[in-house]
């Protein structure tokens, strides 16, 4: 028992000492700005990722839809930045000077309602959480509560994920459309497209990354992540027992949707414009994709999944660039068929046993085998 | 001549047979024979790049930033053998001040953040000293700020909806009003329009196309609009704006859809009995590679109105047509957008000769008032607003997927991005 009641066991701990050694000291050392920049925008992902091993892989619900959640987070952001850029100096061109440039290219002639309050930037931090959240809970509760679960919520969850494409394209007018919402300059009068913001921005990633890490083991080690798991393995006997099953879905879709929302802003930030292509289906699975890469159990592994997919397709790409989508599909179908539960479990199975011994002494890792259980995120067999 | 005869030496013990060696000798005076340009009067590195671009005594570096994969990959090939066949012929001329030309490719995967990265990559990591690429606005929106933050040039082949003017970027292809002005007015006087139905895909590029066009009916031309109508891209069930159509009897068609959805448009078109020889349709979205997938016998009889056909008859377009077809393959076809990309490469040579610098702040300031005289589509010429002044054609589409052209204008017709009066 005493081993649950810590945050981090003393692996977790040293995998927690080594991603920071990683992303706070090997990266920023090693890489100049440009590729930094790349791997913040990697770091993006990860918080999908994050979210999506509490959701699918804790609590068992696999959510095609992780872009809306993505997109509404990035979206927020993107329309307060957009507001900033658009002042009436910077826009006296636009036969509407002062409002953003794609409203004027669709012949609007003043700021739709709905953009009015994202003029303030705490206005905005709030909706980055709330929007995304209320529209979780608003999914989450008209699904779970009629007990849809499994494969048709997943249908449904990337059907929203096509219908906000579709919403966000065919009003371009007020959002930009296809385009998206591009040229994001400041924030508050801050040059965010410097090299010296970008490697501050960075920083303030990996900050909030950590944080999400945090607050993903705290729900994991809580009696709520045991519920989660207890009820991936076996919802009805949860339900039998006394629990609102609905309830604890419900949650588990609300938090990974709004970690992959803060992703989102993040996103905006780095790369400094939002489009409809990270909203739609593609990006929904590909961030799947990263998750079941990394192992879908840990939350370190998903981290170091989006990484490395990431690095992938860019390599590839820039190699290769008329053959790597062949190359990035056969990555992830020998990943799918020869390591199942990601490259968490290849560690887990592989190289943690040989490290143990040496970290820990031989009867500390032997007793701490011995004490593995189906809660610590091993699927159960 | 005597440091080439130096490289045998490294081989040292591997000396090649002597009968390796002696065929290599005889083909040293015919090094001597190939053409030998300007390498010596090459100005020194150090004065014509001051700005740390990839330019060395030898080469220089540029970048070539389409999609090969994706849904617009179809549409971005054409414009990558363009660009790749101008920088083969440059090469073959001595490069661009004695300097060759290497190019870097990167795919941007039919997605616009993808754009964006590669764009940076181009101009942080490989300092090219110019890109050619984009293709749809999207990716076009997604890579301006990046080019105008680290100072890149980029020669952006596409016809688009105008609105745009960056000290960073050349516009090779029309900007709205060049492909729409004239040939409305050609088939209001021609064909006698009263009445005209505007169609399109459901972006920006066609949205502020008939903008333009319904300002000009209704302002210029004091004739109809009696319908428009938007599909969402890849949409492919037009049979309703079909019923439509025949209902109200427009003298004109006017499309402006892109992509996939353009097969399934002019197909049910035929289907529903509208033929093309009758009723006057005219388009700005279909070229010569978009008739590949149509079918010509879909869509024979549909008027175009562009600035380039592959049938165009000057000795340019010949030489350039016979040129394409030999690197890539007798099949290739040729479409508008295609022979805007391959004006990007030369255009960038010319300005760079004219300004005898490759950086970016000079090369801006001289290109207004770059021609080429050797374009297929006949002499162009830049514009102070960076766009080209170029000539507007009607084309009729043939069933064999060409065009005969039958109309030009009799003059360069002047680029204007922000029209006065059609906003």
């Amino acid at each position: 028992m005493n081993e649950n009641a810590r945050l981090f066991d003393r692996s977790e701990l040293m995998a927690l000492a080594a991603l920071a050694l990683l992303l706070l000291v090997i990266l920023p050392l090693g890489l100049d700005v440009f590729r930094l920049n790349l791997v913040a925008k990697y770091l993006t992902y990860a918080f999908v990722a994050i979210g999506l091993v509490l959701c699918w892989g804790c609590g068992g619900i696999l959510s095609l839809g992780q872009g809306v959640f993505f997109g509404l987070g990035g979206y927020c952001m993107a329309m307060f930045l957009k507001l900033e850029a658009s002042s009436v100096a910077n826009t006296k061109i636009q036969s509407t000077p002062g409002i953003p440039d794609f409203m004027d290219w669709n012949q609007l002639t003043q700021l739709p309602f709905f953009w009015q309050p994202f003029h303030s930037l705490t206005f905005t931090i709030v909706a980055i959480f709330a929007v995304p959240a209320i529209f979780a809970f608003i999914v989450g509760a008209a699904l779970f509560k009629r007990q849809v679960g499994g494969v048709y919520f997943a249908i449904i969850t990337q059907a929203i994920a096509a219908i906000l494409t579709i919403l966000i394209v065919g009003q371009q007018g007020y959002t930009g459309g296809i385009n998206g919402i591009t040229d994001l300059r400041t924030l508050k009068g801050w040059d965010i497209r410097t090299d010296q913001a970008k490697f501050i921005l960075y920083f303030v990633e990996v900050a909030f990354l950590f944080a999400t890490v945090v607050a993903a083991q705290f729900v994991r080690r809580s009696k709520l992540g045991r519920i989660l798991v207890a009820m991936r393995e076996k919802e009805d006997r949860v339900r039998f027992s006394g629990y609102s099953v609905a309830n604890f879905k419900i949650f588990a879709f609300c938090i990974a949707a709004v970690f992959a929302a803060v992703g989102g802003a993040l996103f905006t930030l780095e790369v400094g414009f939002m489009s409809p292509s990270f909203v739609g289906i593609v990006p929904s699975i590909e961030m799947v994709i990263y998750t079941a890469v990394g192992g879908r159990l840990s939350i370190f592994g998903a981290i170091y999944g989006t990484l490395i997919v990431n690095f992938a397709k860019t390599s590839f790409s820039e190699s290769f660039p008329q053959l790597w989508l062949f190359g990035l599909g056969a990555l992830f179908i020998a990943v799918v068929l020869a390591f199942p539960n990601g490259l968490a479990g290849l560690w887990r199975d592989y190289v943690q046993p040989r490290l143990d011994p040496l970290l820990l002494g031989r009867s500390a890792a032997a007793a701490k085998w011995a004490g593995r259980s189906v809660a610590d995120g091993a699927a159960a067999e | 001549m005597s440091d080439r005869n130096d490289s045998y030496k490294p081989w040292g013990p591997l000396a090649p047979s002597r009968r390796k060696l002696l065929a290599g000798m005889a083909a040293l005076p015919a090094l001597s024979m190939l053409p030998r340009p300007s390498f010596a009067a090459a100005p020194p590195t150090s004065v014509v790049n001051t700005t740390g671009l990839a330019v060395t005594d030898s080469e220089v570096t540029v970048g070539i930033l389409h999609s090969v994969t994706g849904t617009m990959a179809i549409s971005e090939t054409g414009s990558v053998e363009a660009e790749k066949l101008a920088i083969e012929q440059i090469n073959a001329e001595g490069g661009v001040l004695g300097r060759k030309i290497k190019f870097i490719q990167e795919d941007g995967a039919s997605d616009w953040p993808t754009f964006a990265e590669k764009a940076k990559k181009l101009l942080v990591n490989d300092k090219c000293a110019a890109v050619m690429g984009c293709w749809t606005s999207a990716s076009r929106k997604a890579v301006l700020p990046v080019f105008e933050q680290y100072n890149g040039m980029l020669y952006y082949p596409t016809f688009y909806e105008g609105l745009e003017q960056s000290k960073n970027v050349i516009y090779t292809g029309q900007e709205a009003t060049q492909q729409i002005i004239a040939g409305l007015d050609w088939v209001s006087k021609e064909k006698g329009a009263k009445t005209f139905y505007l169609l399109g895909s459901d972006y920006i590029w066609p949205r502020t196309s008939n903008k333009i066009a319904r300002k000009h009916i209704e302002n210029h031309l004091k004739t109809k609009v009696v319908g428009e109508e938007y599909f969402p891209l890849g949409h492919t069930q037009f049979n309703s704006v079909i019923n439509k159509i025949k209902l109200t009897k427009p003298d004109v068609i006017y499309a402006i859809i892109v992509g996939g959805s353009n097969v399934a448009f002019y197909k049910q078109l035929k289907a529903a009995g509208i033929d093309l020889s009758k009723q006057t349709l005219l388009t700005i979205s279909v070229t010569e590679d978009e008739i590949d997938g149509i079918g010509g016998e879909n869509i024979a009889g549909a008027y175009a109105c562009m600035k380039y056909f592959q049938s165009l008859d000057n000795p340019n377009n010949k030489a350039f047509v016979a040129a394409f077809k030999k690197m890539w393959g007798e099949k290739t076809v040729i479409g508008d957008v295609t022979q805007a990309a391959y004006l990007g490469p030369w255009l960038w040579k010319l300005t760079v000769e004219k300004a005898n610098s490759f950086d970016i702040d000079k090369i801006a300031a001289a290109s207004p008032g770059v021609e080429f005289k050797g374009a297929p589509e006949g002499y162009v010429r830049i514009h102070e607003n960076h766009h080209l002044w170029s000539k507007t054609r009607v084309g009729r589409a043939r069933p064999d997927g060409q065009y005969d052209v039958i109309y030009e204008t009799k003059d360069l017709v002047e680029p204007d991005p922000f029209p006065k009066g059609y906003q």
